[in-house]
């Protein structure tokens, strides 16, 4: 029973994968615009001289380096074996730079950033959520959490410019922009970790508070629900402390469907975050997609996206994988 | 009766505040439980029954508030007690098989952690294998197989889940066990099965217990004696056998001659009418308009409940004459 479950799971994963795989071939072909033409369009723009007569063969000769020049279906099915095997060609405008290099200088900025962010408000929103619908709760989280449920409302990059207004621009307590300053060497130690931490502040701060309000709202939601079942009214005849009553019967039954939105929201996070790498200059994945998408940059966008899709895949994988061990009774 | 009482209950009052309006659901309600007894509580929906379970409990929830009365167990007034004395109190000395037993345990915790953690709630110093092994042997008492104790909730069956609330009330060895409608939701069959269990390790505990419900014939099968509620009062308190035999007040012989009888073959007379608003309550006895024997003192004074014949007690004013 649980080996089926496990091995549904994994070709499922599979499937999303090649699926995903062949739909990101598709549609950055559809869109007008040629990656070549792109790249000559900005050469001319800033009056280089683009080859002259021999214009026409140098074209041709880079449509052959990235393999523009074969029938689709050709292009096709060489995609689908590179990708699988993560190589996934070379980037356009940062030519002779791999996707995948670049991709994986990327991810860990964004993994950090966004995840980490993502948990925190997931941890304080589900907390603080669950403490609103708790009849013995201190009454001041009733005053301060609707605060966080008006900041739900406003989009987290235009919070983010405002801090970065405020905090970067007219206090000068936290840098403007970058994952950390300009002339360090990344290297693992406190002072590099620190330099992290102060760069990473405002944009983290910018996605918390604006998520927080939502976590809470959901967690509010279903813990109402919980708080009317009849195990609770047991819980409480048994006698059991209320730390014990609050924690494992009713924050842990109520977490159940916030799990799940937790695993969309980690999935979606990295492209949903595009906006705030860009607002703070953050050198993350969401910063490398719009340049690409910027230059047309067929490989790197088809890279970025790919890892987007990998990571809601994996996500929703790790998460379908936990969710038997919080909730016994999935795994039919 | 010079027996020491198990719980003794005087005058508790609970009402729910709606708006401005109070609404007495449970209204000056006293009566004694001893060792080893069982008291049957029966009523229609809305009668208070429940709530008074709750209130002896104190898990009532807004908007329902005990308004007075006192509830004494071991000595001390239960409604009284600050809140971590109750919480010590609940289980340890008092313990619920609740109404919805389907869903009174919590789905996604192992029963043996269920059953585990009222122990460890309640500082009673025993070692993991201690606990192990006391659950282990509930179990076998409510006659399930030990298995259970490392099932969910929902691979046991609804016999089962409500052995395991039974096995679940006794681990403390309460003095007094409240059942809300133990069997409701079960079938008939399993019904007798599981409230044979009930009674069974009730007996080998000595403890003294409340059963809630509105089966009569569960009633006769199990309870010592009876006590009839009607609009949030106790209109009759009597011993099993006499209560059958020769009820006293008109609303418990209406209810007695409602239940289909195997012996003579007759027309099931309801009782007419319906159970007034608590919000608007006639005057004097609440059952009066209802009454077949009403008389003119019925409809200004609410008749008290009163000793009449040793161990028996009704609230009617013409029960009172009689026997007067």
């Amino acid at each position: 029973m649980k080996q089926a479950y496990f091995i549904r799971r994994l070709v499922m994963f599979f499937v999303v994968v090649i699926l995903a795989a062949t739909l990101n071939f598709i549609i950055p072909r559809l869109a007008p615009g040629d990656p070549i033409g792109a790249v000559l369009e900005e050469l001319r723009a800033r009056g280089a001289s683009t080859g002259g007569d021999a214009e026409d063969e140098i074209v041709a000769a880079y449509r052959a380096r990235f393999g523009l020049d074969q029938p689709v279906y050709v292009q096709y099915l060489r995609f689908l074996t590179n990708t699988l095997r993560f190589d996934l060609g070379y980037s356009i405008s940062y030519y002779p730079q791999k996707v995948e290099a670049a991709l994986l200088r990327a991810l860990p900025w964004t993994v950090g950033l966004l995840a980490l962010s993502t948990l925190i408000s997931f941890a304080c929103g589900s907390f603080f959520g669950a403490l609103m619908a708790w009849p013995r709760a201190p009454a001041s989280v009733n005053r301060f959490v609707p605060f966080f449920m008006v900041l739900s409302a406003v989009p987290y990059y235009l919070l983010g410019l405002i801090l970065l207004y405020i905090f970067a621009f007219v206090m000068r307590l936290l840098p403007l922009g970058g994952a950390y300053s300009s002339g360090t060497i990344p290297r693992l130690d406190l002072d590099f970790l620190l330099d992290v931490i102060r760069h990473g502040m405002l944009p983290a701060l910018s996605i918390v508070l604006t998520s927080v309000g939502f976590w809470a709202l959901g967690m509010r939601g279903v813990m109402v629900t919980v708080l009317g079942e009849d195990y609770l009214t047991l819980a409480e005849a048994k006698g059991l402390p209320d730390r014990r009553i609050f924690f494992g019967y009713a924050m842990r039954n109520a977490l159940l469907p916030q799990v799940t939105a937790l695993a969309i929201a980690l999935g979606t996070v990295a492209s949903g975050a595009v906006l705030v790498e860009v607002v703070f200059n953050y050198p993350g994945i969401g910063w490398l997609l719009y340049n690409a998408l910027r230059s047309s940059d067929y490989y790197m966008v088809q890279g970025v996206t790919f890892c987007l899709i990998l990571t809601v895949a994996v996500s929703v994988l790790v998460v379908d994988l936990i969710y038997p061990l919080l909730d016994p009774r999935i795994e039919r | 009766m010079s027996q020491e009482t198990a719980l003794q209950v005087k005058n508790l009052r609970v009402s729910y505040m709606t708006g401005d309006q109070q609404v007495k659901a449970v209204d000056d309600v006293s009566f004694s439980l001893y060792p080893g007894e069982r008291l049957g509580i029966v009523g229609e929906s809305g009668s208070g029954k429940t709530t008074l379970a709750m209130a002896l409990m104190r898990l009532h929830k807004p908007p329902a508030y005990i308004m007075g009365g006192e509830a004494i167990l071991d000595g001390r007034d239960i409604l009284s007690l600050g809140r971590d004395q109750m919480r010590q109190t609940r289980w340890s000395k008092l313990s619920l098989i609740p109404q919805g037993s389907m869903n009174s345990l919590n789905p996604v915790i192992k029963i043996k952690h269920q059953m585990a953690d009222a122990i460890e709630a309640h500082e009673r110093g025993w070692t993991r294998g201690q606990i192990a092994k006391h659950i282990g042997e509930l179990l076998g008492r409510v006659g399930l197989p030990d298995s259970v104790a490392e099932m969910y909730p929902h691979e046991l069956s609804g016999g089962m889940k409500q052995r395991v609330c039974i096995a679940l009330a006794i681990i403390l060895e309460p003095s007094v066990i409240i059942a809300d409608e133990p069997t409701s939701a079960l079938d008939v069959v399993v019904q007798r099965v599981v409230m044979q269990t009930l009674n069974d390790v009730q007996e080998q505990l000595n403890a003294a217990m409340i059963i809630i419900g509105h089966d009569m014939g569960l009633m006769a099968q199990s309870a010592d004696r009876l006590a009839v509620m009607y609009a949030g009062k106790m209109v009759e308190v009597s011993p099993i056998a006499s209560f059958f035999k020769d009820p006293q007040h008109p609303y418990s012989k209406l209810l007695i001659s409602s239940l289909p009888s195997p012996e003579e073959k007759r027309e099931l007379a309801g009782i007419p009418g319906s159970q007034p608003s608590l919000l608007d309550l006639p005057s004097g006895c609440a059952f009066h308009p209802r009454c077949p024997l009403v008389v003119e003192r019925c409809t200004g004074e609410i008749p008290l409940l009163r000793d009449f014949s040793g161990d028996r007690r009704a609230a009617c004013h013409l029960v009172e004459e009689q026997s007067s």
